[in-house]
């Protein structure tokens, strides 16, 4: 592992940083408040590992859910997970045992930093790509440590801040925006979310809107590949 | 509820999870990626950032106070920041700090 890829890889993770040291402590704070102290939190954030599902598992573990519905409900809220595998095949292929690390821990998060491919020049990708993956597992794990140890002291109002997620999202979508002239596909994202949104309300629009976004994927190909503006 | 079932459960989050994130890449790990694959690999990260985006804004409500201002006004500071000077930690802090300057103070 070489020093220089770390620092790489630890300044593209910066903005994660704050938003997962942030939302991991929240994640922290409210499993302490229901009972449950550091170590189901480690369990939670090192082998989970994704956080609105994290957050989702709270009310379920309290709630006592049976393990079909807790199932099923994981199901629902990480199918998007599908999504992130899909377009990294390609790119993760060959990364040897490593791989296993990068599929493990493909996030919402790390998928925004590592989709678009870019990586320092001379970086072996795959042990770039690595050490992103990481750097994020880390901060979440020491953010909902942090919040299960030391949350209740926390004086200042941290309320909105967890918009931080929004905001990373926003800047990948306008990064893409800027580097292709092809905009169908940011377009049809969007818009499929907002109709489903609508259509089938916030609990229940992320399957139909996936299914929705492949089909006018699959529609508009012949178009999008003759096209072929949009950047690697 | 016993510590066993919350075990059991946390269990099963992980295992469920991780099959999500794994099975693309075994489904494909020893044949090529067909044609049809790779092209929604190609196109799927822009229609996702959008869907990502949306996921963030479900819970903003539009018809009761304060009508989703304060993330439209934040939304739209971080996208013009954006475009204008593509430094991602900029638009990121001036974007959450507006947004939690104007849901706490006003």
């Amino acid at each position: 592992m070489n020093l220089k890829l770390l620092k790489a890889a630890i300044i593209k993770t910066l903005p994660i940083m704050a938003g997962y040291m942030v939302l991991g402590m929240g994640f922290g704070i409210l499993l302490k408040i229901n009972g449950y102290g550091v170590l189901w939190v480690l369990a939670m954030s090192i082998f989970v590992y994704a956080g609105s599902m994290q957050y989702v598992g709270i009310s379920l573990i309290t709630g006592g859910a049976s393990i079909i519905s807790t199932a099923l409900t994981t199901l629902m809220v990480n199918a998007r997970h599908l999504f992130y595998g899909i377009s990294m095949i390609q790119r993760y292929r060959g990364a040897g045992l490593k791989k296993l690390y990068l599929m493990f821990a493909l996030t919402d998060e790390t998928y925004s930093l590592v989709c678009n491919g870019d990586y320092p020049e001379g970086a072996i990708p795959h042990e770039y790509y690595f050490l992103v993956s990481l750097c994020d597992q880390i901060y979440w794990v020491i953010g909902s440590v942090m919040g299960s140890l030391i949350g209740s002291v926390i004086t200042f109002n941290t309320e909105g801040i967890d918009f931080a997620m929004t905001a990373l999202f926003v800047t990948v979508f306008v990064e893409q925006w800027v580097d292709t002239k092809e905009h169908r596909p940011s377009l049809i994202g969007v818009g499929a979310s907002v109709l489903c949104l609508l259509l089938f309300g916030r609990e229940n629009f992320l399957i139909p809107t996936m299914i929705s976004i492949i089909i006018l994927l699959t529609v508009c190909r012949g178009a999008l590949e003759r096209g072929g503006v949009a950047s690697e | 509820m016993s510590n066993t079932h919350a075990a059991i459960l946390i269990a099963v989050m992980a295992l469920v999870t991780m099959i999500l994130r794994f099975l693309p890449f075994m489904i494909f790990r020893d044949r090529e990626t067909p044609e049809y694959i790779n092209f929604l690999g190609k196109y799927l990260p822009y229609s996702i950032m959008g869907m990502l985006v949306v996921y963030c804004l479900k819970d903003v409500s539009i018809t009761s106070s304060p009508f989703g201002i304060p993330e439209l006004i934040s939304v739209v500071l971080v996208a013009v920041l954006h475009f204008w000077k593509r430094n991602t930690l900029v638009s990121i802090v001036s974007g959450t700090v507006c947004y939690m300057l104007l849901i706490q103070v006003f």
